[in-house]
């Protein structure tokens, strides 16, 4: 930080806090200049950090994916083809064990998912200090710059599932089966219809929420250890900062597989009938 | 953390990055990659084939070489036995045909000795006549002691 070092609780805050643009009640649409501002936004506010950097991430993988695409050869491939190649493969196969229906949206869904989640999460291993303070001198007050960890961000792809997961629970079941599924299991009685349709929708809101919270909180934690790294001295920071940073390399590979994982087996759920 | 329009507008963003990738991402590596592996294993079956061709090949190839050597060793031995039978052949001929040569010879020889008698009966005939007519002064008839004649010389 330029200037008079903040404390560290207001250093944390700073970091935690996204760019916000919104509709104020009092400036109308503007940039947020606190967090108390982009509190009183409400809910017609964008982070455009977040949306920034997760639409960047998207559209490098699909840029490296598309480029690896267009030159991909059934001869010898190149070092990008080898990559690419690796992570769908691997994704084949991951799609191949957990989804047993036959719907082609399911495996590049997972890939996109997975390459996605990994590559923002990714960003985190870049030190917490660095881009925000390019984008301060910029003259832009906040810089969250990793989107997973946006509650939005993560509540926002699993919602995208759970759309998915809801239309094609109608597509394959009908709206008959899908109906029936959620009120007759898993106790298969009409006086227990209330109570099964308690527990099924419960049980269907819980995947989304639970997909995006996992996600969310693994890197939120994260990050905020890496934050809290920071605030050492500076002779101190290598020295913790380094094998947590390696820790997370297995973290956000981790994070990123369990969320393509569990969207696929709930995508198979909505697939099978019951 | 507030919750905000980022959500649907990561939803949003989410959905259209699922299109690009199911629409222009997926499908070209997706058919190289199966299109290789087809690739490979067709390979590893041409080469599993050729390795049985090679075998087989081999197996001919030993089969007609053990079958020529036998055939040369065949044809040696008939080429041996055939010079033999010639060089007996020979030999029998050349036998033969020296004892044709000897018998001719001999028969010649006898043939001569015979001639030779013949003449020398009749020139001692002649002689026996002319001695005689020597002895009697008179000429003796020929004809008429021709028949004595002859038996004078068949006797000699």
């Amino acid at each position: 930080m330029a200037g008079n070092t903040p404390s560290p609780s207001e250093y944390i805050r700073h970091h935690l806090q996204n760019l916000t643009f919104g509709k104020h009640p009092e400036n109308g649409w503007s940039l947020a200049h606190s967090a108390e501002e982009a509190q009183e936004m409400g809910f017609w506010a964008l982070h455009l950090d977040t949306m920034g950097w997760s639409i960047a991430m998207g559209a490098l993988f699909i840029w490296l994916f598309r480029k690896a695409g267009k030159v991909a050869t059934t001869g010898v491939p190149g070092t990008l083809q080898n990559v690419v190649e690796m992570v769908i493969e691997f994704v084949e196969l991951t799609v191949r064990g957990a989804f047993h229906g036959r719907n082609s949206v399911i495996a590049p869904l997972a890939l996109t998912l997975f390459v996605w989640i990994f590559l923002m999460n990714f960003l985190k291993l870049i030190p917490v200090d660095y881009v925000p303070e390019i984008f301060l001198r910029l003259g832009v007050d906040y810089m969250k710059m990793v989107p997973t960890t946006d509650p939005n961000a993560t509540l926002g792809m699993a919602l995208g599932v759970f759309l998915l997961i809801i239309y094609y629970s109608l597509k394959v079941k009908g709206a008959g089966g899908f109906a029936k599924e959620l009120s007759l299991t898993p106790f298969n009685h009409w006086s227990l219809i209330p109570f099964n349709l308690v527990m099924e929708l419960i049980g269907l809101l819980v995947k989304p929420l639970s997909l995006g919270l996992r996600l969310f909180g693994n890197m939120f934690a994260g990050e905020v250890i890496f934050i809290l790294i920071a605030l050492l001295p500076f002779w101190a920071i290598w020295v913790l900062d380094v094998p947590w940073a390696i820790f997370h390399l297995l973290i956000i590979t981790l994070q990123a597989f369990i969320f393509t994982v569990l969207s696929v087996v709930y995508l198979n759920q909505a697939h099978e009938h019951h | 953390m507030n919750i905000n329009m980022t959500l649907i507008g990561q939803t949003i963003a989410f959905a259209i990055f699922v299109w690009f990738c199911l629409k222009y991402v997926w499908p070209p590596i997706s058919n190289a990659l199966h299109e290789r592996q087809k690739k490979i294993a067709d390979g590893l079956d041409a080469a599993s084939r050729a390795t049985r061709d090679l075998e087989l090949a081999q197996e001919r190839a030993n089969e007609t070489l053990r079958e020529s050597k036998e055939q040369a060793s065949q044809i040696l031995e008939q080429a041996n036995k055939r010079s033999a039978q010639m060089i007996e052949e020979a030999r029998e001929q050349a036998r033969a045909e020296g004892e044709r040569l000897v018998a001719g010879a001999r028969a010649e020889i006898e043939q001569e000795i015979h001639r030779a008698k013949d003449e020398l009966r009749a020139q001692v005939s002649t002689l026996a006549v002319a001695g005689a007519e020597r002895v009697l002064e008179a000429s003796v008839d020929e004809k008429a002691h021709r028949k004595l004649l002859d038996k004078l010389a068949a006797e000699l």
